[in-house]
């Protein structure tokens, strides 16, 4: 009898809740840390990116809509899919280098339950009711921003990912992701469940492909509200900035600490995704 | 309908009351206030700050140049250990004297607020002064509970606070800016805005006589150049409220420098107004809206949303309204409407005015006479105003009123929506479920409901999108100033 062979995914990329090629035709090789071909990514173009922005655009008041309750479940759903497929995540970071892919996977999966607990509970820690100086009710609720970019640490492939899109959507922000450049397939696996996770279409877009041509293109589209800079190499920081002044981009960066460190997951990560609002209503009868 | 308006306009005049300038003892020069004593400035320029209501000088005042800027960064960054060291309960201490100072001379503050940029002094006495001294009072509170405003999180002041504030609101910026910093253990250099330093200045003397240790409050006045120098000095922290355009070349001056920032820019509010609102009680919430401060407010209700059923009586009640209002000297305590802060700023409302009736808005301005020196414009409502007209997208920053209609609470969401801004928005109905279904899905940082520019300390303001980031005000204002660790899982 001949031996099987097996059937190898295509990476491609993940936009309103339909894999997509790039629609330049363009693709990567990836190779795994010691040089063995992984596979052909997906490299995302400009106009893939506008796709995605839209896709997100297209999602962002419906999942803001969404009950807490029902965002967080809906994180916790991502974490249950990934526990069941985390043999093919361990074995993407293994691939990727990481010295211990079975913590990597179990830290991540662990993180979108944490973030998925917040869901529900992030605008009683961050919001506030004011004793104003008047016979006015007035209080202050978080609301998401809208559409954030994410571009993911090119390290720490799956928790460093994990690590920026889970506080960045569970508050109702829908996202575009710029993927690891060097380690892309766990991020493509993680479309996979997302698409999987009744997360709706276009709450989470992937985009693969070289870093330094996508981020200028996020950073400067005027349909993004916020800009997770996180994975921005320091030489392309002041450039990312600048082009964020153009429609006044919130940009964060989160906390440069190891993402298994527990500082690394706090609600101070969402809320800097987030928008204050103060609303003023008399009081009289 | 005009019959109708001059039956109901006051048929008496008013006789004068003006407020005493006696108060108001200037210099004829002042100096820049650096390490708590008022210095000349290396750049050796200055100018001349006026009376927008007469153009009549008032006082030289210094021009920082670089040199001028980076000395009074540098007395901050020297006080700034000292200043951190302070337990927060004696910081506290400071700036409770620098509230009760300002109540105190609240009546010599007020005059001279509405001296140097024109706003009736019954919004200065009653509304600037009071909210300035409220802004430092509340903050100082804080300075001994940062802890408890951020439990875990180690809250640790930032250093040095560049901080730029506008010409609308002189003292009350001031105020916003420098009693969350100062609260929070950073020292701060603040530049007033060009036109109105007198103020800013006063509050020096003040800041002398409270004794706080030199070089915790620095303060620079100048134009624009003086602004950027302090964006580009080594602060740790700006904070700006100004325009749009001058926000996003912050945003670029500062790009990779890791500086902290704040903005609190532009706005064009929509002020929404449907059909079974109380409409006497609407009119003057939208007259409030529009007209306060000759609508020299950012967060101003510039955009009226009628619902279609009440259009024609709540332009009618408008502009018998508008007919009432008392346009004329700032001093005077029946002054509405006082002066334009600046010719700069009035031709700009002219052009933008001009360019409504150009594309085909229909003007409406009461008859009132207007003063013959001085920087004056007209309490003004544009009807026919559609979404593309640059009356309804561009901050005019005066006192026009661009007028628009809609049928559907829907409706009045996406139009009110559209816009880049982002700062306020104000729904005027008697349902109590449509005001919170409307307030959830207003893309603004402040919600007025049945009420408008209403302001508190306690009460966090700022933008979404490009009305800027942060918020001034409440505990959320003083994030902004801190330093804070991740929390522990």
């Amino acid at each position: 009898m001949s031996e099987r062979v097996p059937v190898r995914r295509t990476a491609k990329l993940f936009i309103a809740g339909t894999f997509p090629r790039s629609e330049s035709g363009r693709s990567y090789e990836v190779t795994s840390h010691d040089g063995r071909p992984l596979a052909h990514a997906a490299q995302a173009s400009r106009k893939d990116l506008r796709e995605a922005v839209v896709a997100a655009r297209a999602a962002q008041s419906g999942w803001a809509a969404m009950t807490a309750y029902n965002r967080g479940q809906i994180l916790y759903r991502v974490a249950e899919l990934m526990e069941g497929r985390r043999g093919q995540f361990e074995a993407e970071l293994a691939d990727a280098g990481a010295a211990d892919p079975v913590r990597g996977v179990s830290a991540a999966i662990d993180r979108w339950v944490w973030y998925a607990g917040w869901a529900d509970k992030i605008a009683q820690v961050a919001g506030s009711s004011n004793p104003v100086a008047g016979p006015y009710f007035n209080f202050t609720i978080p609301e998401p921003t809208g559409v954030v970019g994410i571009v993911a640490p090119p390290d720490q492939s799956l928790l460093g990912l994990v690590s920026r899109l889970a506080p960045a959507i569970v508050s109702g922000n829908t996202a575009v992701v710029i993927a690891s450049e060097p380690a892309p397939l766990p991020a493509v696996s993680l479309g996979e469940v997302l698409a999987t996770s009744d997360v709706p279409a276009g709450v989470v877009n992937i985009l693969t492909g070289r870093t330094a041509e996508l981020v200028p293109w996020l950073a400067g589209h005027m349909d993004v509200n916020a800009i997770d800079v996180t994975g921005v190499p320091e030489d392309l920081l002041t450039e990312a900035e600048t082009l964020a002044a153009e429609n006044v981009k919130r940009v964060h960066r989160g906390p440069k600490t190891d993402p298994f460190d527990a500082a690394a997951q706090g609600p101070a990560e969402i809320t800097a995704l987030m928008e204050f609002k103060t609303v003023w209503h008399p009081m009289g009868a | 309908m005009s019959d109708a308006i001059e039956r109901t306009s006051a048929p008496w005049d008013y006789a004068p009351a003006p407020e005493s300038r006696e108060l108001v003892k200037l210099q004829d020069r002042y100096g820049l206030f650096i390490g708590g004593a008022f210095v000349e400035p290396k750049s050796g320029r200055s100018y001349t700050t006026i009376d927008p209501s007469s153009e009549e000088p008032l006082a030289e005042v210094a021009e920082a140049g670089a040199q001028d800027v980076a000395r009074a960064v540098e007395a901050a960054r020297e006080a700034a250990d000292g200043w951190q060291a302070l337990p927060g309960a004696e910081r506290a201490k400071y700036l409770f004297r620098i509230a009760r100072q300002l109540q105190e001379r609240a009546r010599e503050f007020a005059v001279l607020e509405s001296m140097n940029g024109g706003k009736p002094i019954k919004e200065s006495r009653d509304i600037d002064l009071p909210l300035a001294a409220a802004h430092f009072f509340y903050y100082a509170g804080w300075a001994d509970k940062l802890a408890y405003a951020f439990p875990g999180r180690s809250p640790r002041p930032l250093g040095v606070a560049g901080q730029i504030i506008p010409w609308n609101f002189p003292l009350l910026m001031a105020s916003w800016k420098l009693a969350p910093a100062l609260a929070a253990g950073n020292t701060a250099v603040l530049k007033p805005a060009e036109t109105t330093p007198l103020t800013a200045l006063l509050l020096a003397q003040v800041i002398q006589e409270a004794e706080l240790p030199p070089g915790v409050v620095n303060i620079l006045t100048g134009a624009g150049s003086t602004g950027a120098a302090l964006v580009d000095a080594p602060v740790d922290k700006i904070a700006f409220t100004g325009s749009t355009e001058v926000g996003k070349a912050i945003r670029r001056a500062t790009a990779g420098t890791g500086k902290r920032l704040t903005l609190e820019l532009g706005g064009k509010a929509a002020n929404i107004v449907f059909e079974d609102a109380p409409l006497d009680q609407a009119v003057e919430g939208v007259v409030n809206g529009i007209f306060f401060n000759q609508g020299h407010v950012c967060c101003a209700g510039s955009r009226l949303l009628v619902q279609e059923p009440v259009f024609e009586v709540l332009l009618d009640k408008l502009k018998q309204r508008l007919q009432t209002l008392r346009l004329g000297d700032p001093l005077d305590k029946n002054t509405d409407i006082g002066a334009i802060n600046s010719r700069a700023q009035l031709e700009k409302i002219e052009a933008l005015v001009a360019t409504g009736q150009q594309e085909g808005a229909e003007l409406y301005q009461p008859d009132c006479a207007l003063p013959e020196r001085g920087f004056w414009f007209r309490p003004s409502l544009f009807t026919g105003v559609t979404q593309s007209h640059r009356i309804a997208r561009e901050e005019i920053f005066g006192p026009v009123l661009s007028i628009l209609t809609f049928r559907t609470p829907e409706e009045a969401v996406t139009k009110a929506n559209d816009t880049p801004y982002g700062l306020s928005a104000g729904i005027w109905t008697e349902k109590g479920s449509r005001i919170l279904w409307m307030a959830q899905r207003m893309r603004a940082g402040v919600v007025w409901a049945n009420t408008f520019n209403r302001f508190d300390p306690t009460s966090p303001f700022g933008g979404y999108q490009e009305s800027g980031f942060g918020r001034e005000g409440g505990l959320h204002g003083l994030a902004p100033y801190l330093a804070l660790d991740g929390p522990p899982a």
